[in-house]
C-alpha cells in the first residue's frame, strides 16, 4: 500500500510496512465486523407496531458473554500487535548495528539541513570530514549511524522512503541508524513545526552505489578548517511571507 | 431482573424539599429578573449553559472559517481564497494553530462539558441549581474573558500564535523564533485562563452530582451522561495542574527572561512535552466521555432499551480514566525520549483500547432486541458510535511504537484524531442539541430538515478525512502550507486527494445552512410545542416543564428506580420515569 508511492529503501522499511499491514488487517477486520453487527441491529430491530423491545439488563452470563468473548479477543489481538510493534521498535530505534560503516552528523536549523560526513576514516571531527548543505550522501548497503541535533528549535529528521523519523533537539545529540538498500535520490523532510519556513524545509538524500560513493568522497572537498562551521545556504522562502526577523545564518564556506 | 429495577427506599418528600429550602432562589417567590441579570449576570445553570453553548458555537464558526481557509490553500496552493485572500506560510501556521486550539479548548470543552454539564446535571439529578451558582457564573465570565483574549491575539502586531496547538518550545517560548511575541503571550494566557474557568466549573459539577441528588437517587441511578461529565471533570482537574504550571513557565520564558524550556541556558524543551501531554491525553477522554454519555442516553431512549450492563459500562469508564494517565508519552515516541520508554507506553496505550472497545460493544449490544426509532437525535447518536469506531481502530496504528515511526506527525494522525474529535465535538453537539433542545427551548425542531442536515454533514465529514488517511499513508506530513515544495509529495494523485478533502469540507460547511434554516423555521415560524416529555424518556429532566422555569421542578422529584427502565414486560407503557411512584 505505502510502497506503491514510497519505495522501501531502508533495510527496516519492509519491517515497518509489514507491521502496518498486520495492524491494518486486524483492525479493519474488527472494524468491519463491528459495523456489520451495528448496522445489522439497526436494520433488524427497527420499531414495529405492537412489538415491544426486549428487557435485557446485560448481567445474565448468557448475555454478558457476548461482551466478554470479544473483550478477551481484543486483549489477545492487542498482545499480538504489541509483540510485533515492540520488536520493530527495538530493531529500528533501540539497537544500533554491531558493525558501523559510517557516521554522519545531521544538523537542523531554521529552515535547512546540513550534514557532516565522516570521510574515509569513518570518524567524525577528523581532518577528512566532508560538510554539505542540503544533500546527504550515503553508501548503499552501509550501516550508517546518524547523530542528530538542532541549532534553534525542534525539527524532525524524516526520510519517508526509509520509514524513518527522529526529532532533533537543540542542546542534545540523538543517535539513530539506517542502512539504505536501493540507490537513488530521495526526500528528507522536516516533520516538526519549526516556524515560518517549516513548509519548505526539505533536503535530499543520495544513496550511491559503493563505487559512486567512493568517487564522490574522493572528489569532495575535505574541511578541517571549517569543522564546527557547517556551511548552510538558507533556502528561499515563499513570496508572500514577510522576511523573517531572525539572525542571518552562518556564512557559506565551501 | 436487575436490582436497579426494584423500588428502593427513599427519603420522604418533605425531607427532599427541606434539603433545597435554604437555597438562594427557593421556590414560590419568583420575580422576573431584568435583562442584564437574566442574560449576562445570571446564576441560573440553564442560562449559563446557554451562554457556554452559544459562545462555543460562535468560536466554532471562527475555527471552521480557519479550516476553510487552510484547506483551500492546500487544495489550490497559492491561489486566491474567496473570503480570505492569499495565504502566506506564516498565516497558514497561524490558521492551523488556532483552528486546533479553538476547536478543542473553545468549542469541544465549553459545549460538551460546560454547556451540557450545566444544563443536564441539575435537571437529571433532580435539584434546582448547581451548589455554587456564583462560582458557576464566575466560571463563564473567566471563560468569556479567555475567549476575548484569544481573539485579541489575532489582532496584535505580529499576528496570532503560529507554533501549533501543542506549542512546543523553543518555538513557542521565544519570539525570535515564532515572530509573534504578543500573539504567543496572549495565546498562552488565554489557554491558562480557560483552564481556570473549567476548574471552577468542574468543582461545581462534581460537588453538585455528589451532594444534590434527588432523594432516592443512588450513584448507580445517575444517568450515564451525568456520570461521564463527573468523571471527565475529575480527569480534567487531576491532569491540568502540570499544564497550568507549564503555561506559567512558558509565559515567563516568553516575557521575563527565564529559561525553563530554553536549552541554551540549561532548560529542557522536552519537559514541556511531558507537561502538555500529561494533560493532553486525558483531555481526549475529558471531551470523549460526555459525548459517549450523551450517545448512550440517546441510544437507550430511542431503542427503548436498558443500557446493556450499565455497571460494567461505568467500570470501563473508570478503567479508561485511570489508564488515560499512563499513556501520554505515546505522543513522544520519536521526540527524543529514551527509546526504552516507548515500549512501556505502547503497552499502556494498547491496553486502553480494551475498555474503549468494550464501551462500543456495550452500546451495540444495547441495540439488540430494541425497538429503534431513527429520529434525528438517534441518527446523530448512532453516527457518533459508527464514526468513532474508525477513529478508535486507527489509533492502534499510532499507539504501536514501531508503526508510529512512520506515522508520527503525518496526515494519518490528522485523519485519526478528527475521526475522534469530529464525532465528539460536532456530532456530539448536534446530538445533544437535537435531543435536549425541546427541553431547553420548549419547541420541537423540524425532523425533515434535521435529517437533510444530518446526512449532508456526515457525507461531507467522511469525504474530508477518508482521503487524508491515504495522503498520510503516502507521506503527507502536517502543517505544510504547500506540498509542491517536496518532490515526493508534489504528485497529482496526492493533490487529487487533497482537493477531494477540501470539497468534503465545503459540503460539510454548506450543510450547516440546513441547521440554521431549521432553527429559524422551528423557533420563529412553526413553534411546535414540545411538551414535558416528547421522547417518552425516563430521566428526570423530562419530568419538569419545557423550558424549565427558574428552580426547575414544580415539585422536587423523588427517585424510585434507575434511569433506563424501558420496556418492562409486566408494564403496559414502555417507559417508566425515575420519579414515578410505584403502584402501591
Amino acid at each position: 500500500m505505502i510502497e506503491s508511492i514510497l519505495p522501501q529503501v531502508s533495510s527496516f522499511a519492509d519491517d515497518i510496512d509489514f507491521l502496518i499491514g498486520l495492524i491494518a488487517v486486524i483492525t479493519l477486520l474488527w472494524f468491519f465486523a463491528a459495523q456489520a453487527i451495528f448496522f445489522g441491529f439497526i436494520f433488524k430491530f427497527r420499531a414495529k407496531p405492537g412489538v415491544k423491545a426486549m428487557y435485557i439488563d446485560g448481567y445474565d452470563p448468557k448475555h454478558k458473554r457476548w461482551i466478554t468473548y470479544p473483550h478477551n479477543a481484543v486483549l489477545v489481538f492487542d498482545v499480538i500487535i504489541l509483540v510485533f510493534a515492540v520488536n520493530v521498535w527495538n530493531h529500528v530505534k533501540l539497537d544500533l548495528p554491531e558493525k558501523v560503516d559510517d557516521t554522519v552528523k545531521v544538523v537542523a536549523q531554521r529552515w535547512a539541513w546540513s550534514f557532516q560526513h565522516s570521510g574515509t576514516d569513518g570518524k567524525l571531527d577528523t581532518g577528512d570530514d566532508v560538510f554539505t548543505g542540503d544533500v546527504l550522501h550515503v553508501k548503499k548497503g552501509a550501516n550508517v549511524v546518524f547523530i542528530g541535533t538542532s541549532r534553534d528549535v525542534l525539527h524532525s529528521f524524516s526520510v519517508p522512503v526509509f520509514r524513518l523519523k527522529q526529532d532533533v533537539i537543540p542542546g542534545r545529540e540523538g543517535t539513530g541508524w539506517f542502512r539504505a538498500e536501493k540507490a537513488g535520490t530521495y526526500d528528507i523532510q522536516c516533520t516538526e513545526i519549526c516556524g515560518i519556513g517549516h513548509g519548505v524545509m526539505g533536503s535530499r538524500i543520495v544513496v550511491h552505489e559503493p563505487a559512486d560513493y567512493d568517487a564522490w568522497l574522493a572528489a569532495a572537498p575535505k574541511g578541517e578548517a571549517i569543522a564546527g562551521n557547517v556551511p548552510v545556504v538558507p533556502k528561499a522562502i515563499d513570496l508572500y511571507a514577510p522576511a523573517p526577523s531572525s539572525k542571518p545564518a552562518a556564512p557559506a564556506a565551501h | 431482573m436487575s436490582q436497579t429495577a426494584t423500588h428502593h427506599d427513599h427519603g420522604t418528600a418533605t425531607q427532599g424539599h427541606d434539603a433545597h429550602g435554604h437555597d438562594s432562589h427557593g421556590h414560590g417567590h419568583h420575580e422576573e429578573p431584568g435583562f442584564i441579570k437574566k442574560y449576562l449576570w445570571s446564576t441560573d445553570h440553564k442560562m449559563i449553559a446557554q451562554q457556554y453553548m452559544w459562545t462555543g458555537v460562535a468560536m466554532a464558526l471562527i475555527g471552521g472559517y480557519l479550516a476553510y481557509a487552510f484547506r483551500m490553500q492546500l487544495a489550490f496552493p497559492g491561489k486566491f481564497i474567496p473570503a480570505y485572500g492569499y495565504m502566506s506560510s506564516l498565516q497558514y501556521n497561524t490558521a492551523v494553530t488556532n483552528h486546533g486550539t479553538i476547536m478543542i479548548f473553545w468549542f469541544a470543552m465549553p459545549v460538551l462539558i460546560a454547556a451540557f454539564g450545566n444544563f443536564l446535571i441539575p435537571l437529571m439529578i433532580g435539584c434546582d441549581d448547581m451548589v455554587f451558582p456564583r462560582i458557576n457564573r464566575l466560571s463563564y465570565q473567566v471563560f468569556l474573558l479567555s475567549a476575548i483574549i484569544l481573539i485579541a491575539s489575532f489582532l496584535v502586531p505580529g499576528g496570532g500564535f503560529n507554533g501549533a496547538w501543542t506549542a512546543y518550545p523553543p518555538l513557542s517560548g521565544n519570539s525570535e523564533y515564532n515572530m509573534a511575541h504578543w500573539g504567543s503571550t496572549l495565546w498562552v494566557l488565554a489557554v491558562a485562563l480557560e483552564f481556570v474557568a473549567f476548574l471552577l466549573g468542574g468543582i461545581n459539577f462534581i460537588t453538585t452530582a455528589m451532594n444534590s441528588r434527588a432523594p432516592g437517587m443512588r450513584l448507580w441511578d445517575m444517568p450515564l451522561v451525568v456520570w461521564m461529565i463527573v468523571i471527565a471533570s475529575i480527569l480534567f482537574m487531576a491532569s491540568v495542574g502540570p499544564l497550568i504550571a507549564g503555561a506559567v513557565m512558558l509565559l515567563f520564558d516568553q516575557n521575563f527572561g527565564t529559561f525553563f524550556f530554553a536549552p541554551e541556558r540549561g532548560g529542557d524543551p522536552v519537559l514541556w512535552q511531558h507537561l502538555f501531554w500529561f494533560f493532553g491525553h486525558p483531555e481526549v477522554y475529558v471531551v470523549l466521555l460526555p459525548a459517549m454519555g450523551m450517545s448512550g442516553d440517546i441510544i437507550a431512549t430511542f431503542s427503548r432499551k436498558k443500557l446493556f450492563a450499565y455497571k460494567t459500562l461505568l467500570y470501563t469508564v473508570f478503567g479508561t480514566g485511570i489508564i488515560s494517565f499512563f499513556v501520554w508519552a505515546h505522543h513522544q515516541f520519536i521526540a527524543g525520549i529514551d527509546p526504552r520508554m516507548a515500549n512501556i507506553f505502547t503497552v499502556t496505550t494498547l491496553i486502553i483500547s480494551v475498555p474503549i472497545a468494550e464501551m462500543c460493544f456495550l452500546f451495540i449490544a444495547t441495540l439488540y432486541g430494541g425497538s429503534i426509532t431513527l429520529t434525528v437525535p438517534m441518527l446523530w447518536g448512532l453516527a457518533f458510535v459508527g464514526e468513532f469506531l474508525l477513529g478508535g481502530v486507527t489509533g492502534i496504528f499510532l499507539g504501536a511504537s514501531g508503526a508510529d515511526i512512520f506515522f508520527h506527525d503525518s496526515y494519518f494522525v490528522v485523519a485519526h484524531f478528527h475521526y475522534t474529535f469530529v464525532p465528539i465535538a460536532i456530532i456530539g453537539f448536534f446530538m445533544g442539541f437535537t435531543y435536549w433542545s425541546p427541553k431547553m427551548f420548549g419547541l420541537m425542531l423540524d425532523e425533515t430538515l434535521g435529517k437533510i442536515h444530518f446526512w449532508i454533514t456526515i457525507v461531507g465529514f467522511n469525504m474530508i478525512f477518508i482521503p487524508l488517511f491515504f495522503t498520510g499513508l503516502w507521506g503527507d506530513h502536517r502543517r505544510i502550507y504547500n506540498y509542491n515544495n517536496f518532490s515526493e509529495l508534489a504528485r497529482p494523485e496526492l493533490q487529487d486527494l487533497r482537493i477531494i478533502a477540501t470539497v468534503g469540507l465545503l459540503i460539510m460547511i454548506s450543510a450547516q445552512v440546513f441547521f440554521v434554516i431549521n432553527l429559524v423555521k422551528s423557533y420563529f415560524v412553526t413553534k411546535k410545542k414540545a411538551g414535558d416529555n416528547p421522547w417518552k424518556a425516563n430521566t428526570l429532566e423530562w419530568q419538569c416543564p419545557s423550558p424549565p422555569p427558574h428552580g426547575n421542578f414544580a415539585t422536587m422529584p423523588n427517585v424510585y428506580r434507575g434511569p433506563y427502565e424501558y420496556s418492562l414486560p409486566e408494564r403496559e407503557s414502555d417507559f417508566w420515569p425515575q420519579n414515578e411512584p410505584p403502584a402501591a
